[in-house]
C-alpha cells in the first residue's frame, strides 16, 4: 500500500468514526442504551440482588460487581456495531459509500473504532457511578488503566464478529435480536455477576473457561490487586490477562475476515 | 479516454443463482456532454444498470466502461469519475445537510477547506442554505433529494448517474431539478438519467433507450421515438361495456398503432389529435352510441409500451424480493 493511500485510508476511517459518534450524540435513545442501562445494572445488583450474593473479595460484593459490569457494558457496546452497520445498510448509505473512491475497509473500521470511543465514555461513567456506590479499587491507577485497555481490546475484537452479524441481518432489529442468544449465555454464565464456583458443576467448566470470564478475571485482578483465597488459590489477573488477549486476537483473526468477506458481497 | 462517457456491451446480470434475470444483454453508448435517458417501467433493470456502472454491483456477463475505465478491472478510477444520486435519497439522517455534503466530500479525498467552501456553495445552489445546519431528519422528501444530488456533485464529477431523480417530487421541485440538470450539462457534465416519465425523458434527454424486462426494446432520439409513437392519445370513455365494444369497430381504422381497450375506455395513439377527435365524434354520434367522456393527452410510458410491445407495461411484482441494500425504503 502506498503511503498516500494509507494516509487516505486513515482519513476515511476518521471521517466515518466521527460521523458515527455525532449520530450517537444526536440520538438520545442510543446514548440511553449505552449509558443508562449499565447504570441500572449497577444499582440493581448493588442494592437489590447484591445482598444475597457472595463476592468473596475484600470490600464486599460491590468490589466484585463493578469490574464485572464494566466488562459486560463494553461487550454490550459491540452490539452497537451490529445495529449501526445494519442501519447503514438498510438506509442505502453503504451502497453510496461503495460508489466513492474511499478505502474499502473504512466502513467497517470506522464503525468499530467509533464503538471504542463510545466504550471509553461508558467506562468513565460506570467508574464514577461505581465509586459513588462504594467501589474501591486498590490495584493502582496504572493497573486500572491497563484493565480498561484489556476490555477495550476485547470489545473491539468482538465487534468485528458482530459486524458480520450486522451485515448478515435483514434489519437493525433482527441484528440486535441475533446478538442476544450469543451475549446472554456468555455474560450471565460467567464470572461477571457471581463466582463461577457457585454454579452447578456441569456449568462450571464452560463458565470458567469461556472468554468473558477470562476477561473479567483479568480486569478484576488488575483493579482490585491480587487476592489470596483460602486453600492457596490466588484470585488475580495472572494468566487470565494473557488468556484474554489470546482470545481477543483469536476472535479478531477468525471473525474479521468473515466480516470483510460479507461486506464485499452485500450491496 | 474514449469518445463516449459510458459504453455497455452485452451486459447481463442475474440474481438468486440465475433464477432472476435483471439484465439480459444490454448494449448502448452514452456520448459525452449530454443527458442520456434510460426509460422503463418498474423492474425493467434501470437501477441494476446504474449500480453496475457505479461499481456497486458486478455484472454477471458482458462489459461496461465509464470514462474509459472498465468497471470490473478499474473500479477506483471509475469511482473518481462519477457522482451518484441513487433511486432513494441516501443521506445520513443524523447529520445536518452541511455535514452530509462535507462527509461525502472528505470521502472523495478533497481537502477540508475546499470541501467546506464547496458544501456552502452547493447548499446555496440547491436552495438549502437556510436548512444547511438542520438535521436531515427535519427535511422534506424534496429537500432530501436535492441534498442527495448536491452531495453527488461535491467532487465535480464529469459523469453523473441519476436514478429516478424526480420521482415523488412536486411539479415545482421537478422543474427546479430539470433546470439544475440542464445547467450541469451546459457546463460539460454527462448525465445518465433513469426515469419512468416519458415527459421527463423527452424534456431532458437527447438520446434514450427504452428497457423492458432487462432488454432494450427501442432506442433513438426523443423525436424519433415520438414519431414512432404518435404524439397524442385520444381517450374515449363510454357508459357501458357494450357501447365501448361497438364503438371499437367504428374508430379502429383512425390509428395504425395498437389500440388500448380497457373496460369502458378506448384509447388511440394518433398524430393529429383534434382532427381525429372530430372524426371519431362524427362516427360515434352517427351510430347513436352515447359518449361519456373524451380527452386528448400526452402519451405516457404505458402508451409507449403498448406501442412498442403490443402489451401493457407490466406492473411491478406485488412483493419485490427483499434484497440487501434495497430493503424497506420509502
Ligand atoms: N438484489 C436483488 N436480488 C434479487 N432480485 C433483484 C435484486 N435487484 C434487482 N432484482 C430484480 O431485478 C429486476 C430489475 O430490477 P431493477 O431494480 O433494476 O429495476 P428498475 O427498473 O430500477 O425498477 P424500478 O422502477 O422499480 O426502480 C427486478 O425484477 C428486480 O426484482
Ligand atoms: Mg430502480
Amino acid at each position: 500500500m502506498k503511503i498516500s493511500s494509507l494516509k487516505w485510508a486513515i482519513s476515511d476511517v476518521g471521517v466515518l468514526a466521527r460521523r458515527n459518534l455525532l449520530a450517537l450524540v444526536r440520538i438520545p435513545v442510543a446514548l440511553v442504551f449505552s449509558v443508562i442501562q449499565p447504570v441500572m445494572f449497577v444499582l440493581l445488583f448493588r442494592y437489590v440482588f447484591g445482598g444475597s450474593i457472595q463476592g468473596g473479595v475484600p470490600g464486599g460484593y460491590v468490589n466484585y460487581l463493578i469490574p464485572g459490569i464494566l466488562v459486560q457494558t463494553t461487550i454490550f457496546g459491540a452490539v452497537g456495531t451490529a445495529i449501526g452497520l445494519s442501519q447503514d445498510l438498510q438506509e442505502g448509505l453503504i451502497e453510496r459509500f461503495r460508489a466513492l473512491p474511499m478505502s474499502r475497509m473504512a466502513v467497517l473500521a470506522g464503525r468499530t473504532v467509533s464503538d471504542v470511543g463510545r466504550n471509553l465514555l461508558v467506562l468513565v461513567v460506570i467508574t464514577v457511578v461505581g465509586i459513588a456506590v462504594g467501589f474501591r479499587p486498590h490495584g493502582g491507577i496504572g493497573n486500572y488503566l491497563l484493565a480498561c485497555l484489556i476490555m477495550l481490546i476485547f470489545a473491539y475484537c468482538l465487534s468485528w464478529g458482530f459486524a458480520f452479524i450486522g451485515l448478515a441481518a435483514p434489519n437493525a432489529e433482527a441484528a440486535q435480536a441475533m446478538t442476544f442468544p450469543l451475549i446472554f449465555p456468555l455474560t450471565f454464565a460467567s464470572g461477571i455477576f457471581v463466582q463461577v464456583a457457585s454454579m452447578p458443576g456441569w456449568l462450571q467448566g464452560f463458565a470458567r473457561n469461556q472468554p468473558i470470564t477470562q476477561v473479567t478475571e483479568s480486569v478484576r485482578g488488575l483493579m482490585l490487586g491480587d487476592i489470596h483465597l483460602p486453600m492457596g488459590r490466588v484470585l488475580g489477573h495472572g494468566n487470565s490477562t494473557w488468556v484474554a488477549l489470546a482470545w481477543s486476537i483469536g476472535i479478531m483473526a477468525t471473525l474479521a475476515p468473515l466480516a470483510v468477506r460479507k461486506y464485499r458481497k452485500v450491496a | 479516454m474514449t469518445e463516449n462517457a459510458v459504453e455497455i456491451r452485452n451486459l447481463v446480470r442475474t440474481f438468486r443463482d440465475g433464477a432472476v434475470t435483471a439484465l439480459d444483454g444490454v448494449s448502448f453508448d452514452v456520448p459525452k456532454g449530454q443527458v442520456f435517458g434510460l426509460l422503463g417501467p418498474n423492474g425493467s433493470g434501470k437501477t441494476t444498470i446504474v449500480r453496475i456502472l457505479s461499481t456497486i454491483l458486478a455484472p454477471t456477463g458482458g462489459s461496461a466502461t465509464v470514462a474509459g475505465f472498465d468497471v470490473v478491472k478499474n473500479p477506483d478510477a471509475v469511482r473518481r469519475s462519477i457522482g451518484l444520486a441513487g433511486q432513494y435519497a441516501t443521506v445520513d439522517q443524523n447529520l445536518t445537510g452541511f455535514e452530509n455534503i462535507y462527509m461525502i466530500g472528505r470521502l472523495n479525498h478533497l481537502p477540508k477547506d475546499v470541501v467546506r467552501q464547496r458544501a456552502n456553495e452547493l447548499l446555496a445552489q440547491f436552495n438549502l442554505s437556510d436548512a444547511g445546519n438542520r438535521n436531515v431528519k427535519t427535511y422534506s422528501g424534496g429537500m432530501r433529494r436535492r441534498l442527495d444530488l448536491a452531495a453527488a456533485l461535491v467532487a465535480h464529477p464529469p459523469i453523473l448517474f441519476l436514478d429516478e431523480p424526480t420521482t415523488g417530487l412536486d411539479p415545482q421541485s421537478r422543474q427546479d431539478l430539470w433546470f439544475a440538470i440542464e445547467s450541469l450539462v451546459e457546463s460539460g457534465v454527462t448525465v445518465l438519467l433513469t426515469t419512468q416519465y416519458l415527459e421527463e425523458a423527452d424534456r431532458l434527454a437527447k438520446q434514450l433507450v427504452v428497457l423492458d424486462k432487462g432488454k432494450i426494446i427501442a432506442e433513438g432520439t426523443a423525436a424519433q421515438l415520438k414519431a414512432q409513437l404518435g404524439t397524442t392519445v385520444l381517450s374515449l370513455t363510454f357508459q357501458n361495456l357494450a357501447d365501448a365494444d361497438s364503438a371499437l369497430s367504428l374508430v379502429r381504422d383512425l390509428s395504425d398503432k395498437p389500440l388500448n381497450h380497457d373496460g369502458t375506455v378506448v384509447e388511440l395513439t394518433v398524430n393529429s389529435g383534434p382532427a381525429t377527435a372530430a372524426e371519431a365524434l362524427r362516427r360515434i354520434d352517427a351510430s347513436g352510441v352515447t359518449l361519456a367522456g373524451l380527452a386528448l393527452r400526452e402519451p405516457s410510458l404505458d402508451d409507449v409500451f403498448l406501442n412498442l410491445t403490443g402489451h401493457k407495461a407490466e406492473d411491478a411484482p406485488a412483493a419485490e424480493p427483499v434484497a440487501k441494500g434495497r430493503k424497506a425504503k420509502r
